[in-house]
């Protein structure tokens, strides 16, 4: 079903110095006060967090439940920001194919497809022997989930305790800790451009259409970078 | 209010797990070696940034209350420290929370 000695392999490298851990940690703290103060309970928090497991979806959903969105709302604003995903499981899992593995592990183990655990992998793969990379990915999903919903926890516990600048101080830890993961992807001239045309072009199509921006802009840059990219090479 | 509460955590799990399931089904098709995955490999980093630079520039939440000026400042600081420390994860990370929660509450 699964083997163990991966599984743990993938699941300790959440304890590596270039962890999300930390970043991870601190915002969904920021989280767990948030879901208190806008009226969830204990049950609901951790629920929330262990089925959706994507930062931004989580609070595009707080944010809509305090203007009183409609479920219909809160779908297709939580789709469009998430949609991101897409490309990062695609990207991912052909990376983990193995014939030995069964089907229905792949549609659950997608699951754990999150900015974190995915960088992770994307860093340790080619370490790991294809046949073992799908209980591999398993392990660094499930590290990543429990510190995220431990997180949720503490977060819930703690809000009466966190003030104003100390949510705003835990709310910067991720994309700080996210700017250097992506600075430090630029190895070639492809990933530089993803990088940087994506930065760019999804804030100018934030004037154009706040919701699609993310879409439209890493769409555009991406496939600009891609040509660019293989015009280089060539 | 909490029927809706846990109705709104469906929708948003739902809303999030189509898109890795249909990652999923398309990725059977690619092998890791095509033009195509190298395209998905773009598009995945190129949407990551733009979702970043949103978060940076046009957040929601407690960050939004920070000014322009006093974000990039720290995002600067930690890129720098970044560097300096050998490309440490941990550095930055820690001291973005310090220096932010710190420059918020005195200016």
């Amino acid at each position: 079903m699964i083997n163990i000695k991966y599984f743990l392999k993938g699941f300790f490298c959440i304890k590596s110095v270039d962890s999300p851990a930390i970043a991870l940690f601190a915002s969904f703290i920021a989280i767990g006060a948030l879901f208190k103060s806008i009226g969830l309970n204990i049950q609901e928090s951790i629920f929330s967090t262990l089925l959706t497991y994507a930062l931004p979806g989580s609070l595009i959903m707080a944010e809509s439940l305090i203007v009183g969105a409609s479920l219909l709302n809160i779908f297709l604003a939580v789709w469009l920001v998430n949609a991101r995903l897409y490309p990062m499981t695609v990207s991912l899992f052909p990376l983990l194919t193995h014939k030995s593995q069964p089907r229905l592990k792949y549609y659950l183990a997608c699951h754990f497809i999150a900015v974190s655990a995915w960088l992770i992998m994307k860093q340790n793969y080619k370490s790991i022997e294809r046949k073992y990379r799908l209980d591999y990915w398993i392990g660094v999903g499930v590290a990543n989930l429990s510190v995220a919903v431990s997180a949720t926890a503490c977060g819930f516990f703690l809000a009466d305790h966190l003030n104003k600048d100390m949510m705003i101080g835990l709310a910067i830890v991720n994309p700080v800790y996210f700017t250097c993961v992506m600075v430090g992807a630029m190895k070639t001239v492809q990933m530089s451009l993803a990088v940087i045309l994506g930065s760019i072009l999804g804030i100018i199509f934030y004037f154009i259409s706040p919701e699609w921006c993310i879409l439209l802009g890493g769409f555009t840059a991406g496939t600009l970078a891609f040509f660019i990219g293989e015009l280089n090479d060539n | 209010m909490t029927i809706n509460i846990i109705l709104a955590i469906l929708a948003t799990s739902l809303a999030t797990y189509i898109s890795r399931f249909f990652g999923v089904i398309t990725s059977k098709k690619i092998k890791e070696t095509s033009k195509v995955f190298k395209w998905f490999n773009c598009l995945a980093y190129s949407t990551l940034s733009a979702l970043l630079a949103r978060i940076i520039i046009f957040p929601v939440g407690a960050l939004a209350e920070v000014d322009y000026l006093i974000r990039f400042i720290v995002i600067f600081i930690c890129l720098v420290i970044f560097f300096i420390s050998k490309k440490n994860f941990v550095y930055p990370t820690i001291l973005s929370a310090l220096l932010l929660t710190f420059l918020s509450s005195n200016f």
